[in-house]
């Protein structure tokens, strides 16, 4: 567990430097294999800081206007840099919003953007693995198991290790530079890999040691997980049926 | 490097997604994930380690017997019951000294609520003395407390200067603030969010 690096005098919070150092190395791996898209390579980097742009802003929107009191006595606290006053999914929400509208002025297809993205996604999802470990976040049940790691006073399953692993391995199997990967229809491979880490994250979150649970001991994570990736199965089917492929969209 | 193209001869080629392999394959993995989400149900009653003992989010937190100023000994378990915000500080540390003060003024918003604030010097890395004068500089009026042999530190497994934890009346640890300066608005949305917690239950 690492949640700090100390470097002299500075502390600095080890999990948002692994997740931008997985945004960076996510960005020029998408970038290697953009022209396959036809998206322009300025269009294409605009579109990512536009995306954290507007996730930061959107996070800080929604974080305020949950505990807009409080911000309402102290207005410059709008902009502190402080990384705890954000609302994570309300940048998720104007992150995908604002990049929703800057492709469509754009005329980007949207699968064929997703498409693009996904390298991007595929690792920052090994980044949110070592961010967790990092933290010691998301831990596991105890275990007898020899790999088991001592976290917060027990031996436990390494769900992050677990995470990283199989993240890593997600990307290998979908690592862009593929052939099959250059001949799936638009849409495919980033809803491929969203139902692959769907898949691999309901099987982990089977041994983490704390979940929402919805009813009987069902965990909430893993219900909507499964939801995402059937979702995913059946529109990559739709996709493929239909093949009302038009070339002038590639 | 020479990128793949993308071409219809290699999309007729790739007939992975639209044969019967692709809906097997995806009757596996849905019927798969139905099953491990059965096999991994967990008892209702017992999800969660708040019955475990440990500085992070979700458990108990630690309990300790620290000596006050005066050198009565306060236990953290007196303090059960009601919200309390532990800082962990030392007298040299600038960011300690620049989120003392905004701590000073939420506990003076929040006390008759029933919020208890403690202050705990990590004594063996600071001095006595200047914890107290620290204390008289800064008008601090909630308790501090001397962690002399290093037990709180190892205990909370102190990272960094300074670290917060903010705990629920049941004494479990619901949020762990690494680093500062606090902002004085995180420290209210922190402290608002037990408060809403509370109410929820």
């Amino acid at each position: 567990m690492f949640p700090i690096i100390n470097i002299g005098p500075l502390a600095i919070q080890a999990p948002g430097l692994i997740l931008l150092a997985g945004i960076w190395l996510g960005l020029l791996l998408s970038e290697k294999y953009i022209e396959r898209y036809n998206i322009p390579s300025k269009i294409f980097n605009n579109l990512v800081f536009l995306y954290l742009i507007s996730g930061l802003l959107g996070a800080r929107l929604f974080y305020v206007i949950q505990y807009f009191d409080i911000f309402f006595k102290n207005p410059l606290s709008i902009i502190s840099i402080n990384l705890n006053l954000f609302d994570i999914w309300g940048g998720v929400f104007c992150a995908f919003f604002a990049g929703f509208i800057y492709g469509s002025k754009n005329g980007l297809s949207l699968w064929r953007t997703l498409d693009a993205l996904t390298p991007i996604l595929a690792v920052l999802s090994i980044a949110i693995g070592m961010a967790e470990l990092a933290t010691g976040s998301h831990f596991g049940f105890p275990t007898n198991l020899p790999w088991g790691v001592e976290l917060w006073g027990q031996i436990r399953h390494p769900v992050q290790i677990y995470h990283i692993i199989g993240a890593a391995s997600i990307l290998f199997l979908l690592w862009p530079g593929r052939n099959y990967i250059a001949g799936l229809l638009p849409g495919v491979y980033f809803l491929f890999f969203i139902s692959i880490s769907s898949a691999f994250y309901i099987f982990i979150s089977g041994f983490r040691a704390e979940s929402s649970v919805v009813i009987y001991g069902f965990r909430t994570e893993q219900i909507i997980a499964w939801m995402i990736m059937a979702a995913c199965l059946y529109k990559i089917k739709l996709i493929e049926s239909s093949k009302k492929f038009d070339a002038n969209n590639i | 490097m020479e990128q793949p193209e993308i071409n219809n001869t290699q999309r007729s080629q790739n007939t992975f997604f639209s044969n019967r392999g692709w809906v097997l394959l995806s009757t596996i993995l849905l019927f798969s994930g139905l099953v491990w989400i059965y096999l991994s149900r967990v008892d209702q009653n017992n999800i969660g380690v708040e019955n475990e003992s440990a500085p992070f989010v979700g458990f108990k937190a630690p309990k300790f017997n620290l000596p006050s100023e005066t050198g009565e000994i306060v236990s953290s378990l007196d303090f059960l019951g009601a919200p309390l915000v532990i800082n962990l500080w030392t007298s040299w540390c600038p960011p300690c000294r620049a989120e003392m003060p905004a701590m000073e003024r939420v506990y003076q918003e929040y006390k008759d609520t029933g919020l208890e604030f403690i202050a705990v010097n990590i004594t063996n890395q600071d001095s006595k003395q200047k914890a107290i004068q620290f204390k008289q500089d800064l008008a601090i009026s909630f308790p501090i407390l001397f962690d002399e042999n290093g037990e709180i530190s190892e205990l909370y497994q102190l990272q960094a200067l300074p670290t917060t934890f903010f705990i629920d009346e049941n004494g479990i640890i619901k949020e762990v603030v690494i680093g500062g300066p606090m902002s004085e608005t995180l420290l209210r949305t922190r402290v608002e969010d037990i408060f809403d917690q509370m109410g929820d239950h």
